[in-house]
């Protein structure tokens, strides 16, 4: 197997009384990575997010972390935050995180040091002693990220991390996701947010219907998706001739989009442009946006 | 500590430190003792008032009046009724009594009048007839010369001691059944109460998690199997320290309240015992009844009782479990579930009482093997001394099916946890059973 992967899956299959809300899944998470898990819903993002963390258990097909099959290793080193968040309402902050961070396999002294030190670091130490029901639902969702990565997980799973999060709290969390990355661990989260997509991940899985239907590195996906399309603006009348090359797309007076066939290249397109008499103002290439690659290959693969 | 013991721990601290734990743990024994003597205090409530009665006698009989005249003050009167009835609105007088005349030993029915414009409560009424009773009794002694030390001698009081026929058995007085009868209850009793409780309590703290959402986060870490057991367990304990602390508090409490109130213990006896009008125990009697109790093999009853209180409790517990886990995010959704097991418990509690009153039926031998009857009934009969392979039996068929429960339990739990939203219809959870 790739030494570089963290978490590899292998055929994986999970049936729920004749429906395959996992239907033979294989990809892998590498290490120090982020990857976004996509799908519509419905899909089985959840149901293999379950399957990965022990929730529940894959039929057939191997999972392996580090090399070792996932469910026979004593407290694997993962940090799951549900999609339905949840805490002991009655229970005091610090006790709880204690709680949680010791069920993953720390020692009472490692627990209450590590959850100690990120209450120190989001500010928020002075809650201790407060009962989660006296929280605000922002306060709760720090509780909640603590009490994902406390025990120092090499892998981190989080079902729709940004649902519900307010805009401080979006981005604190962001910038801890890229920290974590950053010192080794690898982040696989599960979003509806294509703009987050674009913003945070390195490698996208995109899941339909049970299946794996795309899965990459974000900018080989896009590369995959690009039409050779070039978007250019100029700042005098222009009206160009045809050219068998070349398919001109008038957004307005000023502004084309242009087609380039497998033939030739953008140089070839700006040396024909100037020829042609227009004074350039900006090029530049036309990426499809994860949203359009999103619906084409889900589309695509519900009508085949 | 590893996973069970952390949720085990978890889950009794929790409970064990909040305050209403704290506060019912303290308050339910002050609450119980308020309540028997509020009852007694009810019971022995006597009318305040005091009645004068006007009483025509035209009987020819000597009237045995009681002694203390607390209750009533007895006027006799040489007026006609009808100049009594015109003074009775001016006068003081509530009632008057109108005795006919008696004619003679062969009278069995007797009717006298009472005149008043408010009638005799039921209890009032029964004291004159009683009087009047006595005071005939007396007359027709004196008309039949007869000797009242002789009639006394008529009397006797019978009893039954049994006795055993092989010399292996055990010499028993005539108390042993009452006793018998009397602990074996009130172990059913206790166990019922236990497994009621805590069972509710496991049942709740589970559909709490489930709401809370936080059962996806535990079983990510631990198995459910172990979440839940570790909540049976834990409740368990708590439901432990909760008798253990009354247990200790009872007695204190009992002899702080006696001095409080300034009665004796026989005085709470009675005002809390006012309805048993048992004639007062003679003090060889009593030492019988105790060298009885201790005679009792406490050992045996001891250990047995907390095997079928585990087995008892853990089988219930079990399922109270599952129906936490199957319910919806609306907790009063329960109540259809919960009847699958509150029905065997509140039938368990009838058949124990049958059966400790009928010890050999079959009934009682049903119970004291099948395993949702067994930890209740059993116990119950304990004190009837069953054979110990009897016991054992009924040990066996009660943990072999706990052991079973769990399982299915376990298996209804870890799929319902995970279903939020409307509760389970039992289509779904013995699917949820079956699913592999």
């Amino acid at each position: 197997m790739d030494m570089e992967s963290l978490l590899e899956l292998n055929q994986v299959v999970k049936d729920y009384g004749g429906v395959k809300a996992v239907d033979h899944v294989s990809f892998s998470v590498p290490k120090s990575c982020i990857v976004g898990l996509l799908g519509p819903n419905g899909a089985g993002k959840t149901s293999l997010i379950r399957i990965i963390t022990g929730i529940t258990q894959a039929d057939s097909g191997k999972i392996l972390l580090h090399g070792n099959n996932i469910y026979k290793i004593q407290d694997p080193s993962i940090g799951y935050m549900p999609e339905e968040r949840g805490l002991y309402k009655k229970m005091k902050v610090g006790e709880q995180l204690v709680f949680l961070t010791r069920l993953r396999g720390l020692s009472k002294e490692d627990a209450e040091r590590s959850v100690v030190g990120w209450m120190k670091k989001f500010e928020i130490e002075s809650w201790w002693n407060k009962k989660i029901e006296e929280l605000s639902k922002g306060m709760s969702q720090k509780v909640q990220f603590i009490a994902t990565v406390s025990h120092r997980p090499r892998l981190i799973i989080l079902d729709e991390p940004f649902s519900g999060l307010d805009p401080i709290n979006t981005n604190l969390i962001k910038e801890e996701i890229i920290r974590l990355k950053n010192e080794g661990a690898s982040i696989l989260f599960s979003t509806h947010r294509m703009e987050q997509v674009e913003e945070m991940c390195e490698h996208i899985i995109l899941i339909n219907k049970g299946k794996v239907v795309l899965n990459g590195e974000v900018q080989a996906v896009r590369n995959e998706f690009k039409e050779n399309l070039f978007e250019v603006k100029v700042e005098n009348e222009f009206s160009p001739a045809p050219h068998p090359g070349f398919e001109f797309i008038p957004v307005n007076v000023q502004t084309f989009h242009i087609r380039i066939s497998p033939q030739h290249n953008s140089n070839e397109l700006l040396q024909y442009m100037i020829q042609q008499g227009a004074v350039i103002v900006s090029f530049n290439e036309l990426l499809p946006s994860f949203n359009e690659i999103f619906i084409k290959t889900v589309n695509e693969k519900s009508h085949e | 500590m590893n996973k069970l013991g952390l949720i085990i721990s978890r889950e009794y601290l929790t409970k064990v430190k909040n305050w209403k734990f704290i506060l019912t743990t303290l308050l339910t024994p002050l609450g119980f003792l308020i309540f028997f003597i509020v009852i007694g205090i009810i019971f022995s409530y006597e009318g305040d008032k005091k009645y004068t009665i006007a009483v025509i006698n035209q009987s020819e009989m000597d009237l045995d009046f009681p002694s203390d005249n607390q209750r009533f003050q007895f006027v006799l009167s040489s007026s006609t009724l009808d100049s009594l009835k015109a003074q009775y609105e001016r006068s003081e007088i509530d009632g008057i009594w109108v005795l006919p005349k008696f004619s003679g030993v062969e009278v069995l029915d007797y009717t006298c009048y009472f005149y008043s414009n408010k009638p005799l409560d039921i209890e009032h009424e029964s004291k004159l007839e009683r009087i009047m009773e006595k005071s005939i009794r007396h007359q027709k002694i004196k008309l039949l010369a007869l000797d009242e030390n002789q009639l006394k001698k008529l009397d006797t009081k019978v009893s039954i001691d049994p006795e055993p026929v092989s010399a292996t058995e055990k010499d028993r007085s005539a108390h042993t059944i009452k006793i018998a009868t009397v602990i074996g209850g009130a172990m059913g009793y206790v166990i019922f109460f236990i497994i009621f409780l805590y069972g509710a309590s496991v049942m709740r703290s589970v559909a709490d998690e489930k709401v809370n959402r936080v059962v996806e986060l535990i079983i990510s870490s631990a198995k459910p199997v172990e979440l839940m057991l570790g909540k049976v367990i834990g409740v368990g304990l708590v439901g432990l320290t909760q008798i253990l602390i009354w247990l200790v508090l009872l007695p204190i409490i009992y002899m702080v309240g006696l001095q409080l109130s300034g009665m004796d213990v026989q005085q709470l006896q009675e005002a809390s015992q006012p309805m048993a009008q048992q004639a007062p125990m003679d003090q060889e009697e009593l030492a019988v009844i105790i060298r009885e109790i201790a005679g009792l093999n406490w050992l045996k009853i001891g250990v047995v009782f907390l095997l079928y209180f585990l087995g008892g409790y853990f089988l219930y517990a079990s399922m109270f479990a599952a129906i936490g886990a199957a319910t919806g995010d609306d907790m009063n959704d329960a109540q259809s579930l919960t009847i699958v097991v509150t029905i065997p418990i509140l039938l368990a509690i009838y058949i124990m009482f049958q059966a400790i009153r009928l010890p050999d039926s079959g009934l009682a031998a049903f119970a004291s093997y099948f395993p949702f009857f067994s930890p209740i009934v059993m116990p119950a009969l304990l004190s009837f001394d069953p054979p110990w392979w009897k016991i054992l039996l009924s040990l066996a068929i009660l943990y072999g099916f706990c052991y079973a429960m769990i399982w299915v339990a376990g298996r209804i739990y870890r799929v319902g946890i995970l279903m939020y939203g409307k509760k389970a219809s039992w289509k779904e959870i013995s699917k949820w059973i079956l699913r592999a």
